[in-house]
């Protein structure tokens, strides 16, 4: 077997538990993992969208506890890796240790962008269970190279072993999503990852940009099922990257089997590029806040797309979904004046 | 009515401002300032306003007994542990501002006397003092089955100790939302925002309750609380008003410091303070009296 030029890690069963609602069943997950494992994916990731710990009325509960799901996913796996999300300050270390118990082997330990120390301990403890251990900065587009190469050096002294750059907001030019990667590459010897959402339509320009700079983790969902827009859509990446002569390892018509035969029929909506899809990409709002900005300008009689450029200008940052209804309920207070 | 004597230990931010509203109280009298580091604003600022200082921590306060009837820890909650012991073993009044939850869970609004037979009297978290009297004012309501509690700070106001636990942060907010708050399951988030001017505090309770149909009471509660709230917490505040949605209820709050020696947009470690404060000033109120 050709060695593969770099990980392809699917994101479908965590990202895309923001666009189900937190709802996977047990059938679901089994049947996805079943596919992803059959098509050659060596890792993917499984958790509630805002990680171990997210099942909240902050971000909507788990329909299914996250753990049981971890546990199915691994249990009919032969070769690929159940990873899980923490998000520090949602998610604790009690969780990783649960998640390990139900058959995680990596890690991925989340912080805003200029944030990386408060994960000091999960990424140890990532380690101490000899997990891959992967830091994975968030809103990666709210901060200057400068930073973004500060935060990572806190990571990898910390013991991570891959360093993501996560367009969280699918805010990021491919020209952008370079300059990271590079400085990173420069400046760091852990190996790098790129987490990209579609809301501006780059998702798929900005991976091949990240693993044209060096990149050797690259996420991708399956038929893009992911908050806000979805993500870089996995089946498509395996394609693309072939057609510019990388190995992926994933065999192309597995993976869109499992796409379009699995995926497809349980997804509530189409992962298109909607009005407030896009605006979350043009000023730069987690992309998590769509499903959440649509009930509260629903309920408050609101446009959504005034909700999220005012978020954006409010330089909000992940997790923080209560903000949304508080300006809805503002918004809503103004205009009965 | 002799005013009791105060120590704090931990001269850094948290100390320092504990110091001011210390100088405020009727009933306390700042004695002395305990640091490990003989150069730190802190011990140079109680120092020029007069106070005792100790540079060499817990040992050198041990030595000096006699400047102090209750003492305020504002290190880490490894060290207070030692401390506590020391200082409880000597008769002291404690009050800790660390996550070490040995004695307690105080907040002033719901149980401020409820344990003052006790040594030592733990603050809670500061999303826990923001957030918990709102549990508590749903929960003399109606029961609240399920609270959490989403608290955003400024990054610059969180320090090294909170950002190397914030785990702590997270399992001690939720013990308390139980404990104090009422609620039979609890749960805290803490997200740190980077944003430039610094924000407020802002704190979101989301509660589950056993009933719907007593809207207008709920409200009036959450009200009265937050002025109780507002007697210690001047910027403490309702952002719009509380949101019902069946047994769902949503309550969005700002809390602004009192600019002692924070910048008031850290409102969390404002609240902190204000609340060891009002702790330690009706404790002294009720040991000088029972001196009488």
């Amino acid at each position: 077997m050709l060695q593969r030029s770099f990980e392809i890690l699917d994101v479908t069963l965590r990202d895309g538990s923001h666009a189900m609602k937190h709802a996977f069943t047990e059938q679901q997950v089994i049947d996805t993992a079943k596919g992803l494992d059959q098509a050659g994916v060596s890792y993917f990731e499984v958790s509630h969208g805002d990680g171990l710990g997210g099942s909240s009325l902050q971000y909507g509960f788990s329909k299914v506890d996250e753990l049981k799901l971890i546990e199915a996913a691994a249990g009919v796996c032969k070769n690929s890796k159940v990873s899980v999300l923490l998000i520090p300050g949602i998610g604790i270390k009690e969780d990783l240790q649960d998640a390990v118990k139900a058959g995680a082997k990596m890690v991925r330990v989340a912080t805003h962008v200029t944030e990386a120390d408060v994960a000091a301990q999960h990424i140890a403890l990532g380690r101490e269970l000899g997990l891959k251990t992967v830091g994975f900065l968030m809103m990666a587009h709210m901060a200057d190279v400068q930073k973004i190469v500060e935060q990572a050096k806190l990571f990898e002294s910390y013991g991570a072993e891959v360093i993501y750059v996560t367009d969280s907001a699918g805010y990021l030019l491919p020209h952008e999503v370079t300059e990271r990667i590079s400085a990173l590459k420069q400046s760091v010897s852990c190996e790098i990852g790129f987490h990209g959402h579609n809301n501006l339509s780059m998702a798929m320009a900005n991976t091949v940009a990240a693993v044209e700079a060096g990149a050797t983790y690259i996420d991708g969902s399956l038929r893009a099922l992911g908050a806000g827009s979805g993500n870089t859509q996995t089946e498509v990446m395996v394609a693309v990257l072939e057609r510019l002569g990388y190995q992926t390892g994933i065999d192309l018509y597995s993976i869109m089997d499992v796409a379009n035969d699995v995926v497809a029929p349980f997804m509530q909506r189409p992962q298109e590029i909607t009005g407030s899809g896009l605006i979350m990409g043009y000023s730069g709002v987690y992309s998590s806040f769509l499903l959440h900005t649509q009930a509260a300008a629903k309920r408050f009689g609101v446009d959504e797309r005034d909700i999220l450029v005012e978020l954006g200008r409010m330089k909000a940052v992940g997790g923080q979904e209560d903000l949304i209804y508080d300006v809805a309920q503002s918004f809503a207070v103004k205009k009965a004046l | 009515m002799r005013k009791l004597k105060v120590g704090i230990i931990g001269s850094g931010n948290i100390g320092t401002d504990l110091m001011y509203k210390i100088e405020r109280s009727d009933a306390l009298e700042m004695s002395v300032m305990v640091g490990i580091d003989p150069e730190s604003e802190g011990l140079k600022r109680a120092k020029d306003r007069g106070y005792e200082v100790v540079t060499d921590g817990i040992d050198g306060l041990m030595e000096r007994l006699e400047l102090v009837d209750i003492v305020f820890d504002a290190t880490s909650a490894k060290a207070h542990k030692h401390h506590s012991e020391l200082l409880v073993a000597a008769g002291k009044k404690v009050i800790d501002l660390t996550p070490a939850a040995i004695g307690p869970f105080t907040v002033p609004t719901v149980n401020l006397n409820e344990h003052f037979a006790q040594p030592n009297l733990n603050m809670v978290t500061c999303g826990g003092q923001a957030t918990i009297p709102i549990i508590n004012a749903i929960n003399r309501v109606v029961p609240v089955e399920y609270a959490e509690i989403v608290a955003t700070i400024s990054s610059k106001s969180a320090g090294p100790g909170t950002r190397a636990n914030i785990d702590e942060f997270t399992r001690t907010t939720s013990k308390a939302i139980e404990q104090v708050g009422g609620a039979k399951k609890g749960k805290a988030i803490i997200i740190l925002n980077p944003a430039e001017p610094p924000i407020l505090m802002r704190d979101t309770v989301h509660a589950l309750i056993a009933e719907g149909g007593k809207e207008e009471e709920i409200a009036v509660s959450i009200n009265e609380m937050v002025k109780d709230v507002q007697s210690y917490v001047p910027g403490y505040r309702l952002r719009g008003t509380p949101q019902f949605d069946g047994q769902k209820v949503s309550v969005f709050l700002e809390v602004e410091g009192a600019g002692d020696f924070f910048p008031p947009y850290s409102g969390n470690l404002d609240i902190m303070t204000a609340a060891a404060a009002k702790v330690a000033n009706e404790l002294a109120k009720q040991l000088a009296a029972a001196e009488v």
